[in-house]
C-alpha cells in the first residue's frame, strides 16, 4: 500500500523518465537534472501524501482527513452516500489495491469536494462498498449485532492496513439480477465511437514529449525518414486522402482496443437492496454502485457515427454522479456503445416500467420550431459568407473563405432538418420525456419525482416564433434538461403535469395569444416597498 | 384561440432599485469615459476621430443608464406563495423560473458596496439542482429579510433532502 502513491507519481512522469534515460549522458546540460529534481520532489509528495491522509466511518458519518500544511477534514452523512465507485488500475490490481470514490447528493461545485480514498486494500473497498449502500441491511441487521457495529466505529486509519476487518459483510445473501453483459459482438460498435480520436492525440503527445525530453530527433530514425520521404513524393490532394485514412485506420483501431479496455467483462446487475452495479474493465477495473433509489431516469445517447450502424449507449441520470465527459461518461454509464434494441431494453428494465419512455413516439414541436432551426443553423453560415464576401471585396481575404462558406450550407441544412426530425417529446407514464441533438442525439428520460424546479426562457426571436425553452431543473445528471423551442401552452401543460397544482396559481389562460408582450403589468401598480403579506396570492 | 400563459409575478422590486442599477451603470461607463479624456488630453494627433468616439460613448452610456432601469423595473419581478417561489427577468430574453418551496436547499441574502448604498438586498433561492437557483435582485431590506425569513420558515416545514 505504503508505495502506491509514490509509484503513481512516477507512473505519471513516465515519459519524462524514460526520456532522461534515452538521453543519458549524450548532453552536457542541466535540463535531465532539473527532470531528475522534479521527479523526486513528486515521489516525496506521493509519500507525504499517503502518510497523512486517514479516514474513518462511524454509524453516522464518513470522515476523511487530508492534508499536511493544509489540514482538511471531509465529513459526509451516511444517508448522503448516493453511490460508491471502486477503481483499480494496473498499479492498484498488482498490488491488490483499490481506489474508491464516494459520490453524496452535492451537485453545485465541481470536484474537490468528493470523497476519494485511494489505495485501500480491494477486500477493504468491496466491503465498504456493501456497507455504504446497503444500508437497509445493515439497519434490520444492528439491534442484535452491535458488536460488530462498534468494531466498524474503531477501525479508524485504516490505511494502516493492520488487517483488522473495517467493515462486517453486508448480513442478508443480496439476490443479483443481471441486467445486461457484454456480448462479443458490440465491440463491432467500437469502431463508431471515436474514443480513439483522444488516444491517437495522447501517443502523439507522449511520443513527442519523450522525443523532446530525450532530444531524439523523431526524422533520423529510418522508417520515419523513409516514410515522411514517400509522404512527400505524394501530390497535395493524395497526401491528403492518405492523411486522412492513415488518422482514420488508426483511430478506428485505438476505439476498438478502447472499447474492449473499459468494458471488457461489463454486467450491469440489480441487487435487492435497492441498488445497481456496473463492473467492467479489462486492465482497469470499474465498479460502479448506484442506489436504484437516487436513479431519476436515463439518457439514452446516440452520437451520429453510432447512430449510423444502430448503436446507443445509456447512461444514468443519477444524484451523486455527475455526467463525464469522455466515453466512458464518468460513472455513469449503464451500457457501452450496444445494438438500439438491447439499449432499449436495458433502459426498460432498469426503470422498471412502460417501454413507451424509452422507445414511444414523441410529440414534434410544430413548424414554428422547424423554421428555428432552419435559420438559426443556415443564420449563422449565411452571416459568415456575407463577412467573408465583404473582406475579399474590399480586403484581400482569400476567396476560399466564403466557398467554404457555401459548401458548408447543404451540411447545414441537413443537420438542421434532422435536428428538427429528432427533436420531441412526451409526457409517459409519470416521466417526462425529451429528445434533442443531431450530432448526438440524447433522448432523456426523466422522472417527476427527480425535478426540483422549471425555468421557461424566451429569447426574442423565440418570441416572434410563439416558442419557449423550458428546462426541468433536477438534482441529478446534467442538472437541467429542456425541451427545446416548444409552444408555451404546451411547455405548462408539461409542468404543470410534472409538479401538480405549482404552476397553476401563475398560469392565466384564456388570452389571445401567447405572444403579446408578457410583462406589461396585469394589474394595477403595487407600492412594493409597503407590502405587508405579500405571500398570499390568488 | 384559447392558450395559457405565465402571468407576471406580483409585485416588483424596490424603487430605488431604479436608481440602483443606474448608479452602477453609470459607475461602468464613468471609468470608460475617463479613461476616453485621458486618452484625449494625453496625445496630440488624430483629435477629431477620439473626440467623436468619446461622444458616442457618452450617447449609448445615456441611453443605457436612462432607459435600462426603467426596462429593468417593469420586467424584474417576483412573487412567493407558501408553494413555490416565482421569478421574471430578462429584457431581450425572458425568463421565468419557478421554485418549489419544499425544494429550497438555502436562501441567501447578499448586499454588494452599491446595494448598501442604496439600502438594497439581494436574494438567492437555490434547490440542489445546479441549474435552477431563482435570483431576485434590487429588494428593499426589510422586503428581502422578510422574505429570506418566510422561506425559510417555509422550507424547513417540509420533511425529505429536497433532492
Amino acid at each position: 500500500m505504503l508505495v502506491v502513491h509514490p509509484i503513481q507519481e512516477v507512473v505519471r512522469l513516465a515519459p519524462a523518465l524514460i526520456g532522461l534515460l534515452v538521453a543519458g549522458s549524450s548532453s552536457g546540460g542541466h535540463g535531465p537534472l532539473w527532470s531528475l529534481a522534479g521527479l523526486v520532489v513528486a515521489v516525496l509528495f506521493g509519500t507525504l501524501r499517503w502518510f497523512t491522509t486517514t479516514y474513518r466511518i462511524t454509524p453516522e458519518h464518513v470522515q476523511v482527513r487530508k492534508g499536511l500544511v493544509h489540514r482538511k477534514v471531509l465529513t459526509v452523512p451516511r444517508d448522503r452516500v448516493r453511490t460508491v465507485d471502486v477503481t483499480a488500475n494496473i498499479l492498484h490490481r498488482v498490488l491488490g489495491l483499490a481506489r474508491v470514490e464516494v459520490g453524496t447528493g452535492r451537485s453545485d461545485r465541481k470536484g474537490g469536494g468528493e470523497l476519494k480514498l485511494d489505495a485501500l486494500g480491494a477486500p477493504e473497498a468491496a466491503g465498504l462498498r456493501g456497507e455504504l449502500l446497503h444500508r437497509e441491511s445493515r439497519t434490520a441487521a444492528a439491534p442484535e449485532d452491535s458488536a460488530g457495529e462498534t468494531a466498524a466505529d474503531t477501525a479508524a486509519g485504516a490505511f494502516e492496513g493492520a488487517g483488522t476487518p473495517a467493515v462486517p459483510a453486508p448480513r442478508q445473501a443480496a439476490v443479483e439480477t443481471e441486467l445486461a453483459a457484454l456480448r462479443p459482438e458490440w465491440i463491432r460498435f467500437g469502431p463508431f465511437t471515436l474514443s480513439g480520436l483522444i488516444t491517437v492525440g495522447i501517443v502523439a503527445g507522449f511520443i513527442s514529449r519523450l522525443a523532446s525530453e530525450g532530444n531524439v530527433n523523431l526524422g533520423q530514425i529510418a522508417p520515419v525518414k523513409t516514410t515522411l520521404g514517400w509522404f512527400g513524393s505524394l501530390s497535395l490532394p493524395l497526401e491528403i486522402a492518405a492523411g486522412v485514412l492513415i488518422l482514420t485506420v488508426f483511430v478506428m483501431i485505438a476505439s476498438t482496443l478502447g472499447y474492449v479496455l473499459a468494458f471488457w467483462g461489463f454486467r450491469l446487475t440489480r441487487h435487492s437492496s435497492g441498488t445497481l452495479h456496473v463492473n467492467r474493465g479489462l486492465i482497469t477495473t470499474r465498479a460502479t454502485t448506484i442506489e436504484e433509489r437516487r436513479l431519476r431516469g436515463l439518457e439514452v445517447s446516440e452520437p451520429l457515427l453510432l447512430r449510423a450502424v444502430r448503436g446507443a449507449r445509456l447512461i444514468a441520470v443519477t444524484t451523486g454522479l455527475r455526467v463525464g465527459q469522455g466515453a466512458q461518461r464518468g460513472g455513469s454509464m449503464l451500457l457501452p456503445p450496444a445494438p438500439l434494441r438491447e439499449a432499449q431494453s436495458v433502459a426498460t428494465r432498469v426503470l422498471g416500467g412502460d417501454a413507451a419512455t424509452v422507445s414511444g413516439p414523441l410529440l414534434k414541436h410544430g413548424p414554428a420550431a422547424r423554421r428555428r432551426r432552419f435559420s438559426r443553423s443556415l443564420g449563422v453560415v449565411v452571416a459568415w459568407i456575407a463577412v467573408c464576401l465583404v473582406l475579399w471585396e474590399w480586403s484581400d481575404l482569400p476567396a476560399w473563405t466564403w466557398v467554404t462558406g457555401l459548401a458548408l450550407l447543404p451540411v447545414t441544412a441537413l443537420i438542421a432538418a434532422d435536428r428538427y426530425r429528432n427533436l420531441g417529446h412526451a409526457l409517459v407514464a409519470g416521466h417526462l420525456v425529451t429528445r434533442w441533438g443531431s450530432l448526438v442525439r440524447r433522448r432523456v428520460v426523466l422522472e417527476y419525482d427527480g425535478i426540483i424546479g422549471w425555468n421557461v426562457e424566451r429569447s426574442f426571436f423565440q418570441r416572434r416564433a410563439g416558442l419557449v425553452t423550458l428546462t426541468a431543473t433536477t438534482a441529478a445528471g446534467r442538472q437541467g434538461y429542456r425541451v427545446q423551442d416548444v409552444e408555451l401552452g404546451e411547455a405548462l401543460r408539461l409542468a404543470s403535469a410534472g409538479s401538480p397544482g405549482l404552476l397553476d396559481p401563475f398560469v392565466s389562460g384564456g388570452r389571445p395569444s401567447s405572444r403579446r408582450e408578457p410583462h406589461v403589468p396585469a394589474e394595477p401598480h403595487v407600492p412594493p416597498s409597503d407590502i405587508a403579506h405579500p405571500l398570499i396570492s390568488g | 384561440m384559447e392558450t395559457t400563459t405565465l402571468r407576471p409575478p406580483q409585485h416588483r422590486v424596490s424603487r430605488t432599485a431604479r436608481w440602483y442599477w443606474a448608479a452602477r451603470a453609470a459607475f461602468g461607463w464613468l471609468v470608460l469615459i475617463a479613461v476616453q479624456v485621458i486618452w484625449l488630453v494625453a496625445d496630440g494627433d488624430d483629435v477629431a476621430l477620439r473626440l467623436a468616439a468619446l461622444i458616442a460613448t457618452v450617447i449609448v452610456a445615456v441611453t443605457h443608464v436612462t432607459v435600462m432601469p426603467l426596462w429593468r423595473y417593469n420586467v424584474h419581478r417576483w412573487e412567493t406563495t407558501p408553494e413555490a417561489v416565482y421569478t421574471q427577468s430578462g429584457w431581450f430574453k425572458q425568463e421565468w423560473r419557478i421554485a418549489p418551496v419544499s425544494r429550497i436547499q438555502t436562501v441567501d441574502s447578499a448586499r454588494g458596496p452599491f446595494e448598501q448604498l442604496f439600502r438594497l438586498a439581494n436574494v438567492t433561492v437555490t434547490t440542489a439542482s445546479a441549474a435552477g437557483p431563482v435570483r431576485i435582485s434590487g429588494l428593499d431590506r426589510e422586503t428581502a429579510q422578510r422574505l429570506v425569513d418566510e422561506l425559510t420558515a417555509n422550507a424547513q416545514a417540509t420533511a425529505g433532502d429536497a433532492t
